[in-house]
């Protein structure tokens, strides 16, 4: 179980006065849960998810999974953040935690890098460097680094964003492929309400800055989903017809839409 | 995935997800924005360039990489015809301008030629390019490793910077016969007063190429490190060092020809043995041909280094910008 409870995150303005990002944040995620986070730009999700893999341990309160603070993570970028110098296949390696271990683990993990990027179809590539790879080629490289450790809590921060929608969709489907198979926590940050809706079994809205979370959502839709399926898109109109401050703020990128929304577990569906 | 919409959308999914591979991602795709299914990718423009990672400037990829290599090879075979033709080209003119001098101003080429052989036999060059070369090789390796290192450390904390960045232009601006002069007198005429000269001549040149470096590292990249929990160890050798690369290349490819000229100057001035020196005993003769003998005979070994160890050492580390 990951337990969130951020009571004060600020960073300094430009006048160097605190700007108040996160406040009163509490937020849990049971083992092998996947919950999305929504919020309007600037709400602190990609702060929230810098905190919980430890990239910013700057503020009040405290991350713990399992009674101590996460240190098997996955971590998945807005962007692939690969090692150009490296190949596709060493990437994936550089994070292998096992294989650092003796020549035997070492040829071990290299098997699984080599098994779990073919699952993502880039078996014809494990030599390329980088900058050789499309975007999308790129992502699934990270999405396959994310994996290779099968790590108790994998945190994604919008990492389908700026790819077309059947790339995006597929690596949608990987995702949720690996994610079933390992079993792992995942955190997954999106400005986008129906993604969210497809992929995760609770949505979390936060507010605008500073972020907490306003509405707690459990999405009880059988799987595999799509999220131009009905069902999707009745929960979604439910959604916009319930709480329509929160999803305008959401759809227009606008802040201080969410607070007027009661922090409870809502009973949409 | 359910219903008829699916149905028709799965197949495109498909085709994409095969098609993609060498930047096809940002073809029009056969659902349009209509048939979207997640909200946000609807309104997303489609094309994915935006993700390109840091130093990806690469104009092909996967599926066009063979016929650009195949350019790339053709380039370089073109390239070493020109640097042929253009040693030839010096020689010739080398020889032209001999005929015409006084040949012991300027000796001809052959002549120039005969005269390594000669001092090859006797194994008075070779002793002497072998002293010199070890004085190179202490000088640049004690160079490249302060410089980088206090490079790296300036790049990194700006109050370091800030304090030392005097100093640099300090160093920087100090002629190399006043260090070489002052080693001299404070230490004594001695092998490690003559590296202590070079080194000190050099180390200001390779700190500002590394600080440059250090300032431009991504702190993207050091953040996957951290996220993964990689050891400091593992982060500074296979994250942080790899972007430095492409500068420490930089400075030890100049650090080498500046700090083999100063160290001739620093055996001329106070050494017993060594180029330098051999060129001081020549030039109290006129000995040209020897001058000229010792000055190719050196200049030909830091080509051969700088050919066949520090420029294939380059395009091995930095192969992956090509």
């Amino acid at each position: 179980m990951l337990e969130i409870r951020i009571d004060r995150k600020c960073y300094p303005d430009r006048g160097g006065r605190p700007h108040v990002a996160l406040s009163g944040l509490h937020l849990d995620v049971a083992k092998g849960e996947f919950v999305c986070v929504v919020g309007p730009s600037g709400c602190g999700k990609s702060t929230l998810l810098n905190i919980v893999g430890g990239l910013d341990r700057d503020m009040d309160g405290r991350v713990t999974m399992n009674g101590a603070f996460p240190e098997d993570v996955g971590f998945m970028f807005q962007e692939p953040r690969l090692m150009p110098w490296m190949s596709v296949l060493d990437n994936v390696l550089l994070v292998a935690r096992e294989g650092r271990a003796s020549e035997g683990d070492a040829a071990r993990q290299r098997e699984r890098a080599i098994a779990l990027l073919r699952a993502m179809e880039l078996g014809d590539v494990l030599d390329a460097w980088p900058a050789r790879l499309s975007g999308g080629m790129m992502r699934r490289v990270a999405l396959a680094r994310a994996f290779i450790n099968e790590p108790e809590l994998l945190l994604m921060d919008e990492p389908f964003v700026s790819l077309d929608t059947p790339t995006a969709n597929r690596l949608r489907e990987m995702l949720v492929e690996q994610w079933q198979r390992c079993g792992a926590s995942v955190l997954f940050v999106t400005h986008d309400l129906r993604e969210a809706l497809a992929l995760a079994d609770r949505v979390c809205f936060l507010s605008a800055a500073p972020g907490r979370v306003v509405l707690d959502l459990p999405v009880d839709l059988p799987r595999p989903r799509d999220a131009a399926s009905p069902a999707v898109d009745r929960l979604y109109q439910a959604l916009l017809a319930r709480h329509p401050e929160l999803l305008g703020g959401l759809a227009n990128g606008d802040e201080g839409s969410g607070d007027t929304v009661s922090n409870a577990r809502s009973g949409v569906l | 995935m359910t219903g008829k919409r699916v149905a028709a959308v799965e197949p495109a999914v498909r085709m994409m997800s095969r098609a993609d591979r060498p930047r096809r991602e940002g073809a029009k795709s056969p659902m349009g924005g209509a048939g979207a299914p997640f909200g946000a990718g609807a309104g997303a423009p489609f094309g994915e360039a935006v993700g390109a990672p840091p130093g990806a400037g690469a104009s092909s990829t996967v599926g066009e990489g063979e016929a650009s290599s195949a350019g790339v090879r053709a380039a370089r075979r073109r390239d070493r015809w020109l640097r042929l033709a253009s040693l030839g080209a010096f020689v010739l003119l080398w020889q032209v301008g001999a005929m015409f001098a006084d040949s012991r101003t300027l000796p001809a080429p052959l002549t120039v030629l005969a005269r390594i052989v000669d001092e090859t036999v006797s194994l008075s060059l070779p002793g002497h390019l072998a002293v010199t070369l070890g004085r190179v090789a202490v000088a640049f390796a004690a160079a490249m490793l302060i410089g980088a290192l206090l490079g790296m450390a300036m790049g990194r904390w700006r109050r370091l910077d800030a304090f030392f960045d005097a100093w640099l232009v300090l160093g920087l601006n100090i002629p190399a016969l006043v260090t070489i002069i002052l080693c001299y007198v404070w230490f004594g005429l001695n092998d490690w007063a003559a590296i202590l000269a070079v080194a000190i001549n050099k180390i200001p040149t390779v700190i500002v190429t590394v600080r440059e470096g250090a300032r431009a590292v991504d702190p993207r990249l050091l953040d996957v490190a951290r996220a993964y929990r990689l050891s400091r160890r593992t982060t500074f050798l296979r994250v942080y060092l790899p972007q430095l690369v492409p500068y420490l290349m930089a400075a030890a490819r100049s650090g080498l020809s500046l700090i083999w000229k100063i160290v001739l100057v620093v055996e001329l001035l106070g050494r017993s043995e060594g180029v330098g020196f051999q060129l001081n005993v020549f030039f109290q003769f006129f000995d040209i041909t020897g001058i000229l003998a010792y000055t190719l005979a050196f200049a030909a070994v830091v080509l051969v280094v700088e050919a066949w160890l520090l420029r294939p050492l380059e395009r091995r580390l930095t192969g992956w910008r090509a």
